[in-house]
Protein backbone atom coordinates (compact mmCIF):
# COMPACT_ATOMS: atom_id res chain seq x y z
CA UNK A 1 0.00 0.00 0.00
CA UNK A 2 1.41 3.51 -1.10
CA UNK A 3 1.21 5.82 2.23
CA UNK A 4 0.10 9.46 2.05
CA UNK A 5 3.70 10.51 2.29
CA UNK A 6 4.95 8.14 -0.64
CA UNK A 7 2.55 9.28 -3.07
CA UNK A 8 3.85 11.99 -5.30
CA UNK A 9 7.39 10.67 -4.60
CA UNK A 10 9.55 10.38 -7.60
CA UNK A 11 11.76 7.71 -7.05
CA UNK A 12 15.08 7.51 -9.24
CA UNK A 13 17.85 5.00 -9.50
CA UNK A 14 19.11 2.78 -12.41
CA UNK A 15 15.54 0.47 -11.77
CA UNK A 16 17.04 -2.69 -12.49
CA UNK A 17 17.17 -4.25 -8.77
CA UNK A 18 13.94 -5.39 -8.75
CA UNK A 19 14.21 -6.57 -12.57
CA UNK A 20 17.60 -8.56 -11.05
CA UNK A 21 16.05 -9.73 -7.98
CA UNK A 22 13.23 -11.47 -9.59
CA UNK A 23 14.99 -12.37 -12.79
CA UNK A 24 17.30 -14.72 -9.93
CA UNK A 25 14.59 -16.68 -8.81
CA UNK A 26 12.94 -17.51 -11.85
CA UNK A 27 16.09 -18.61 -13.42
CA UNK A 28 16.12 -20.64 -10.16
CA UNK A 29 12.80 -22.20 -10.61
CA UNK A 30 13.46 -22.96 -14.17
CA UNK A 31 16.71 -25.16 -13.25
CA UNK A 32 14.95 -26.50 -10.38
CA UNK A 33 12.05 -27.99 -12.72
CA UNK A 34 14.75 -28.88 -14.86
CA UNK A 35 16.86 -30.81 -12.04
CA UNK A 36 14.13 -32.73 -11.01
CA UNK A 37 12.73 -33.71 -14.38
CA UNK A 38 16.03 -34.89 -15.59
CA UNK A 39 16.90 -36.74 -12.25
CA UNK A 40 13.35 -38.53 -12.59
CA UNK A 41 14.54 -39.32 -16.25
CA UNK A 42 17.84 -40.72 -15.36
CA UNK A 43 16.15 -42.59 -12.52
CA UNK A 44 13.41 -44.29 -14.33
CA UNK A 45 15.62 -44.77 -17.68
CA UNK A 46 19.35 -43.76 -17.75
CA UNK A 47 20.92 -44.18 -21.29
CA UNK A 48 23.47 -46.48 -20.92
CA UNK A 49 25.83 -46.00 -24.02
CA UNK A 50 26.79 -43.26 -26.31
CA UNK A 51 23.94 -43.44 -28.79
CA UNK A 52 20.94 -43.67 -26.16
CA UNK A 53 22.76 -40.40 -24.72
CA UNK A 54 22.61 -38.91 -27.75
CA UNK A 55 18.88 -40.20 -28.35
CA UNK A 56 18.09 -38.29 -25.77
CA UNK A 57 19.64 -35.57 -26.85
CA UNK A 58 18.59 -35.03 -30.45
CA UNK A 59 15.41 -34.88 -29.47
CA UNK A 60 13.72 -31.03 -30.01
CA UNK A 61 12.04 -30.85 -26.98
CA UNK A 62 14.94 -32.33 -24.63
CA UNK A 63 17.42 -29.81 -26.28
CA UNK A 64 15.53 -26.70 -26.22
CA UNK A 65 14.77 -27.81 -22.58
CA UNK A 66 18.69 -28.27 -21.87
CA UNK A 67 19.47 -24.92 -23.65
CA UNK A 68 16.73 -22.98 -21.54
CA UNK A 69 18.33 -24.55 -18.24
CA UNK A 70 22.02 -23.62 -19.41
CA UNK A 71 20.96 -19.48 -20.45
CA UNK A 72 19.16 -19.71 -16.92
CA UNK A 73 22.06 -21.08 -15.33
CA UNK A 74 23.81 -18.19 -17.51
CA UNK A 75 21.98 -15.40 -16.26
CA UNK A 76 21.50 -16.43 -13.06
CA UNK A 77 25.32 -16.80 -12.48
CA UNK A 78 26.01 -13.46 -13.58
CA UNK A 79 23.41 -11.70 -10.88
CA UNK A 80 25.36 -13.68 -8.25
CA UNK A 81 28.72 -13.57 -9.08
CA UNK A 82 27.89 -9.25 -9.84
CA UNK A 83 25.87 -9.38 -6.15
CA UNK A 84 29.25 -10.86 -4.20
CA UNK A 85 31.54 -8.97 -6.39
CA UNK A 86 29.76 -5.59 -5.24
CA UNK A 87 29.93 -7.21 -1.74
CA UNK A 88 33.41 -7.87 -1.36
CA UNK A 89 35.50 -6.44 -4.25
CA UNK A 90 35.90 -2.75 -3.66
CA UNK A 91 38.54 -1.23 -5.84
CA UNK A 92 35.97 -0.02 -8.95
CA UNK A 93 38.87 -1.36 -11.80
CA UNK A 94 39.21 -4.71 -10.38
CA UNK A 95 35.64 -5.38 -9.91
CA UNK A 96 34.56 -3.87 -13.52
CA UNK A 97 37.55 -5.88 -14.79
CA UNK A 98 36.05 -9.26 -13.16
CA UNK A 99 32.51 -8.11 -14.23
CA UNK A 100 33.62 -8.10 -17.69
CA UNK A 101 35.50 -11.54 -17.48
CA UNK A 102 32.33 -13.17 -16.15
CA UNK A 103 30.20 -11.41 -19.28
CA UNK A 104 32.91 -12.72 -22.16
CA UNK A 105 33.22 -15.98 -20.25
CA UNK A 106 29.33 -16.46 -20.35
CA UNK A 107 28.65 -15.53 -23.66
CA UNK A 108 31.51 -17.99 -24.71
CA UNK A 109 29.49 -20.66 -22.54
CA UNK A 110 26.37 -19.51 -24.47
CA UNK A 111 28.29 -19.91 -27.91
CA UNK A 112 29.90 -23.39 -26.82
CA UNK A 113 26.23 -24.35 -25.27
CA UNK A 114 24.49 -23.82 -28.70
CA UNK A 115 27.37 -25.93 -30.28
CA UNK A 116 27.12 -28.98 -28.01
CA UNK A 117 23.80 -29.14 -28.57
CA UNK A 118 23.22 -28.94 -32.06
CA UNK A 119 26.46 -30.16 -33.09
CA UNK B 1 30.26 11.11 19.67
CA UNK B 2 32.96 8.17 19.51
CA UNK B 3 32.65 5.30 21.27
CA UNK B 4 35.51 3.01 22.14
CA UNK B 5 34.09 -0.08 21.32
CA UNK B 6 35.97 -3.56 21.04
CA UNK B 7 35.78 -4.45 17.61
CA UNK B 8 36.28 -8.68 17.65
CA UNK B 9 36.60 -9.28 13.97
CA UNK B 10 38.71 -12.28 14.46
CA UNK B 11 36.65 -14.85 11.37
CA UNK B 12 38.10 -17.96 13.24
CA UNK B 13 36.92 -16.91 16.82
CA UNK B 14 33.58 -15.59 15.34
CA UNK B 15 30.65 -18.29 15.31
CA UNK B 16 28.18 -17.44 13.06
CA UNK B 17 24.44 -18.84 13.63
CA UNK B 18 23.21 -21.64 11.51
CA UNK B 19 21.39 -19.02 8.71
CA UNK B 20 24.65 -17.61 8.15
CA UNK B 21 26.35 -20.99 7.85
CA UNK B 22 23.64 -22.00 5.44
CA UNK B 23 24.05 -18.51 3.43
CA UNK B 24 27.83 -18.42 3.33
CA UNK B 25 27.60 -21.66 2.37
CA UNK B 26 25.31 -20.62 -0.64
CA UNK B 27 27.49 -18.21 -1.58
CA UNK B 28 30.74 -20.36 -1.34
CA UNK B 29 29.29 -22.44 -3.40
CA UNK B 30 27.39 -20.54 -5.79
CA UNK B 31 31.55 -18.97 -7.04
CA UNK B 32 32.97 -22.69 -7.00
CA UNK B 33 29.74 -23.63 -9.27
CA UNK B 34 30.46 -20.92 -11.71
CA UNK B 35 34.15 -21.87 -11.83
CA UNK B 36 35.01 -24.38 -12.48
CA UNK B 37 31.41 -25.84 -12.74
CA UNK B 38 30.30 -24.19 -15.77
CA UNK B 39 33.68 -25.03 -17.93
CA UNK B 40 33.57 -28.28 -16.61
CA UNK B 41 29.81 -29.43 -17.14
CA UNK B 42 30.24 -27.99 -20.72
CA UNK B 43 33.49 -29.87 -21.29
CA UNK B 44 31.42 -32.98 -19.82
CA UNK B 45 28.77 -32.48 -22.31
CA UNK B 46 30.72 -32.52 -25.17
CA UNK B 47 32.97 -34.82 -24.60
CA UNK B 48 29.41 -37.24 -23.67
CA UNK B 49 27.67 -36.01 -26.89
CA UNK B 50 30.60 -35.13 -29.16
CA UNK B 51 31.66 -38.76 -30.58
CA UNK B 52 31.68 -42.32 -29.42
CA UNK B 53 35.57 -42.18 -28.95
CA UNK B 54 35.03 -38.57 -26.47
CA UNK B 55 31.82 -40.85 -24.96
CA UNK B 56 34.27 -43.54 -24.25
CA UNK B 57 37.23 -41.12 -23.30
CA UNK B 58 34.66 -39.97 -20.74
CA UNK B 59 33.67 -42.95 -19.21
CA UNK B 60 37.06 -44.03 -18.94
CA UNK B 61 37.98 -40.92 -16.89
CA UNK B 62 34.77 -41.60 -14.67
CA UNK B 63 35.72 -44.84 -13.62
CA UNK B 64 38.46 -43.54 -11.27
CA UNK B 65 37.59 -43.54 -7.80
CA UNK B 66 39.34 -39.84 -7.02
CA UNK B 67 37.22 -38.44 -10.20
CA UNK B 68 34.16 -39.75 -8.56
CA UNK B 69 34.92 -38.67 -5.55
CA UNK B 70 35.86 -34.55 -7.04
CA UNK B 71 32.52 -34.92 -9.07
CA UNK B 72 30.64 -36.02 -5.57
CA UNK B 73 31.98 -32.86 -4.04
CA UNK B 74 30.58 -31.04 -7.04
CA UNK B 75 27.61 -32.51 -6.52
CA UNK B 76 27.57 -31.76 -2.86
CA UNK B 77 27.75 -27.92 -3.35
CA UNK B 78 25.26 -28.19 -5.75
CA UNK B 79 23.11 -30.48 -3.41
CA UNK B 80 23.56 -27.32 -0.89
CA UNK B 81 23.49 -24.33 -3.28
CA UNK B 82 20.20 -26.53 -4.76
CA UNK B 83 18.19 -26.52 -1.14
CA UNK B 84 19.66 -23.91 0.44
CA UNK B 85 17.86 -21.92 -2.93
CA UNK B 86 14.70 -23.09 -2.10
CA UNK B 87 15.29 -21.93 1.47
CA UNK B 88 15.20 -18.52 0.20
CA UNK B 89 12.26 -19.06 -2.31
CA UNK B 90 10.82 -19.87 0.98
CA UNK B 91 11.80 -16.67 2.81
CA UNK B 92 10.82 -14.22 -0.38
CA UNK B 93 7.26 -15.91 0.60
CA UNK B 94 7.47 -14.81 4.05
CA UNK B 95 7.19 -18.76 4.82
CA UNK B 96 9.21 -19.25 8.31
CA UNK B 97 10.65 -16.74 8.86
CA UNK B 98 10.36 -16.82 12.69
CA UNK B 99 13.88 -17.07 14.37
CA UNK B 100 13.11 -20.94 15.70
CA UNK B 101 11.88 -21.72 11.74
CA UNK B 102 14.52 -20.12 10.28
CA UNK B 103 16.97 -22.57 12.50
CA UNK B 104 14.95 -25.27 11.80
CA UNK B 105 14.96 -24.78 7.77
CA UNK B 106 18.80 -23.94 8.11
CA UNK B 107 19.69 -27.71 10.26
CA UNK B 108 17.28 -28.88 7.02
CA UNK B 109 19.14 -27.57 4.17
CA UNK B 110 22.85 -28.60 5.41
CA UNK B 111 21.44 -32.07 6.31
CA UNK B 112 19.31 -32.32 2.67
CA UNK B 113 22.36 -31.22 0.72
CA UNK B 114 24.57 -34.10 2.69
CA UNK B 115 21.65 -36.81 2.18
CA UNK B 116 20.97 -36.06 -1.22
CA UNK B 117 24.89 -36.24 -1.99
CA UNK B 118 24.99 -39.48 0.00
CA UNK B 119 22.03 -41.12 -2.28
CA UNK B 120 23.56 -39.72 -5.82
CA UNK B 121 27.30 -40.90 -4.14
CA UNK B 122 25.37 -44.56 -3.74
CA UNK B 123 23.41 -44.10 -7.00
CA UNK B 124 27.11 -43.27 -9.43
CA UNK B 125 29.25 -45.96 -7.23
Amino acid sequence: MVSRANQNRIVTGAHYGLMDWLAQRVTAAVMAVYMVLLAAVLIVAAPQDYAAWKAIFTQPVFRIATLLFLLSLYWHAWIGMRDIFMDYIHPVAIRLTLQIGVILSLVVYTIWSVQILWG
Amino acid sequence: MQKKRPKYLNLIKIKLPLPGVVSIGHRVSGVLLFFPGIPLLLYGLHLMLGTPQSFDLLKAVFSNAFVKLVLLGGIWLLMHHFCAGLRYLALDLHWGIALKQARASSYAVLAGGAVLTGIIGVLIW
